[in-house]
């Protein structure tokens, strides 16, 4: 039959693609991985395709880098991201579960009200951001890159959807006969069956605080504050030539590979959940 | 009263559950807002340590923008924004069709999906640092370049036009075609299969089935993806900013509108800043208008006013 030989080239083709993209994705972080587990010396004869001995000394003078401080870096980010992602999928699930599952006169209107500013950049609000945290006394401080978070559209909008699919008004009614409290209803009944949701949002949201680049190096001043990716800028920034190229290849490690470690195990999740979070349909 | 009403009224709670939201959004992002139109219109800014205004100047600063270089960032935004959207679409598109397609047999699809979208989260800083060190006249790929044999000398790519934007081009490409993928794969399942089966039928091969079929119904996630992917192009700035260290090199023609607010951040120009965030702003409210239309929308594929159309065409008749 034709068709079945041409759906055969067809299928090649298609196989060869997929690995030269998925070589071209992980070709990058292979050098990077191999270059770090060399010492300068090594690093300047060539490239070498096989990881060296190195790996253990780059890493200790990395820790004991006094003017990039990396590992204080990290704690503060995971401060930053921890925090956001833990207020900002509680407060999004919270104000999804008020409107969908109460009669208010503003429901509509806050509904719509956060439907139109879901995909608003943040950029465009910087410069009074900026000045509103310095009036307020908290320039230079990690506050104002946690709480904003609180109020998150596109969090929102994937819990609305979650809890339309999967919240029976009935189950809150049940709860509220057997004497619960609103509060103890959301807490108790609402926010388990919305764990799933909360995972997924969580990740994206740690994620997206992890990487966040352009609000904290408006914010952050002193150097024991600074989060990863100042961290990263103001390497680039500094005399890169005269570095110990081994150990800048292991500050970008250690910047990237904690998220590829936490993704490759939550993997199933996160590709089930991109697209939740999409279009309608 | 209340014991005899026989419904409790709950409503109170729906603006308890919801105020933390507008209170927070209030403060970070509306009072913000406000402050950055309002200077705006003002000339203030820091030079050494002196705080020059706030000194009413109407709109001078929205004068003064158009005067300067800021449509030249905004083609270097645009331009930046098409080298990596233009094969990101393409290679979507295509992948998402053949993951669906089930004659072709994808072997482990899952693998291939996990890798594609790994480049996707990503901290986009480091990512910039390593292909800035990376692609350096003594980096590793030079070194490899020139042991093929393919050139001679090193090449710098970071001094160039061409190399730097193509680099910030391909560094979007594979941060993003993985995650578009996964959206356009979802699209396409779902289609309902019964569509497909019946142009099979009719004797469709696979382009007419990809270009007639597919195509005109995941026109819906196509313009969304679209209109998202220009607002995300219009906020480019980490990969840029970190690979070129702000300078927006070679003579900031890889200089993108954020950075261009940035430096008037960093510089505490204030007026300017807020003119130039008014300008992106409105220009990002038009997007964001087609955005809240789509995902509101009852009707996406026009297929209900379709209806109502011939229903009137009919009762007419």
């Amino acid at each position: 039959m034709k068709s079945k030989k041409t759906d055969g080239l067809r299928s090649a083709i298609a196989h060869v693609v997929l690995v030269i993209l998925s070589f071209m994705c992980l070709f990058f972080f292979y050098i990077l991985i191999v270059n770090a587990t060399h010492s300068h010396a090594d690093l300047q004869k060539g490239f070498s395709a096989l990881p060296g001995n190195y790996l253990l000394k780059n890493l200790m003078n990395v820790a004991n880098d006094g003017t990039f401080p990396m590992f204080r870096g990290i704690l503060n980010s995971l401060i930053v991201s921890g925090l956001s992602a833990a207020i900002c999928t509680y407060f999004s699930s919270l104000t999804a579960y008020g409107i969908y599952a109460y009669d208010f006169k503003l429901k509509k209107v806050a509904f719509t009200f956060i439907m139109a500013i879901l995909v608003m950049p943040t950029q465009v609000t910087a410069m009074g951001f900026l000045r509103l945290i310095t009036n307020m006394g908290m320039y230079d401080s990690l506050l104002p890159l946690i709480i904003p978070s609180i109020a998150s559209p596109s969090v929102f909008y994937f819990m609305y959807s979650y809890l339309q699919s999967s919240l029976p008004m009935s189950l809150v009614e049940a709860a509220r006969i057997d004497g619960c409290g609103e509060f103890k209803i959301f807490n108790r009944v609402v926010l388990p069956i919305m764990k799933p949701a909360i995972a997924v949002q969580a990740i994206f949201s740690f994620v997206g605080s992890w990487n966040n680049y352009f609000v904290p190096a408006l914010v952050i001043q002193s150097k024991d504050k600074m989060t990863v990716p100042i961290l990263i800028a103001t390497l680039r920034g500094a005399d890169y030539m005269n570095f110990d190229m081994g150990k800048i290849y292991m500050m970008i490690t250690v910047a990237i590979v904690p998220i590829i470690i936490v993704y490759l195990l939550l993997s199933k999740y996160i590709i089930a959940g991109i697209t939740l979070g999409g279009v309608k349909e | 009263m209340k014991t005899k009403n026989k419904s409790i009224d709950y409503s109170k709670w729906g603006y308890i559950f919801i105020l933390p939201f507008f209170i927070s959004f209030f403060i970070f992002s509306f009072i913000p807002l406000a402050d950055t139109i309002r200077y705006s219109f003002f000339e203030y800014y820091r030079s050494g340590i002196k705080e020059i205004g706030p000194n009413f100047v109407g709109m001078a600063n929205y004068k003064n923008l158009l005067a300067s270089d800021m449509l030249k960032y905004a083609g270097n935004t645009l331009i930046l924004w098409v080298i990596g959207f233009i094969p990101q679409i393409v290679i979507a598109l295509m992948l998402a069709a053949w993951f669906v397609d089930a004659r072709l047999k994808i072997r482990g699809q899952q693998f291939f999906k996990v890798v594609i979208y790994l480049p996707n989260l990503i901290m986009a800083s480091a990512f910039a640092m390593l292909f800035f060190t990376l692609f350096s006249t003594n980096g590793p790929v030079n070194g490899m370049l020139m042991s093929i044999g393919i050139t001679k000398e090193p090449i710098d790519f970071t001094g160039t036009v061409f190399g730097t934007r193509s680099l910030v081009g391909l560094m979007n490409f594979l941060m993003w075609f993985g995650n578009t993928t996964i959206m356009l794969m979802a699209a396409i399942m779902g289609i309902s299969a019964d569509i497909f089966e019946a142009s099979e039928i009719d004797g469709c091969n696979s382009i007419q089935r990809f270009f007639k079929i597919t195509l005109p119904l995941i026109r819906p996630i196509l313009a969304y993806t679209l209109i998202t992917s220009i607002i995300g192009g219009l906020q480019m700035f980490d990969v840029p900013q970190i690979l070129t260290n702000g300078q927006g090199s070679p003579d900031r023609t890889s200089t993108t509108l954020i950075m261009f607010l940035n430096n008037h951040l960093k510089s505490r120009n204030y007026g300017m800043a807020g003119a130039l965030s008014v300008y992106l702003f409105i220009v990002s409210g038009i997007l964001c208008f087609f955005v809240y239309r789509m995902t509101n929308n009852e009707d996406p594929d026009g297929s209900k006013a379709a209806a109502k159309k011939a229903k009137k065409a009919q009762r007419r008749g």
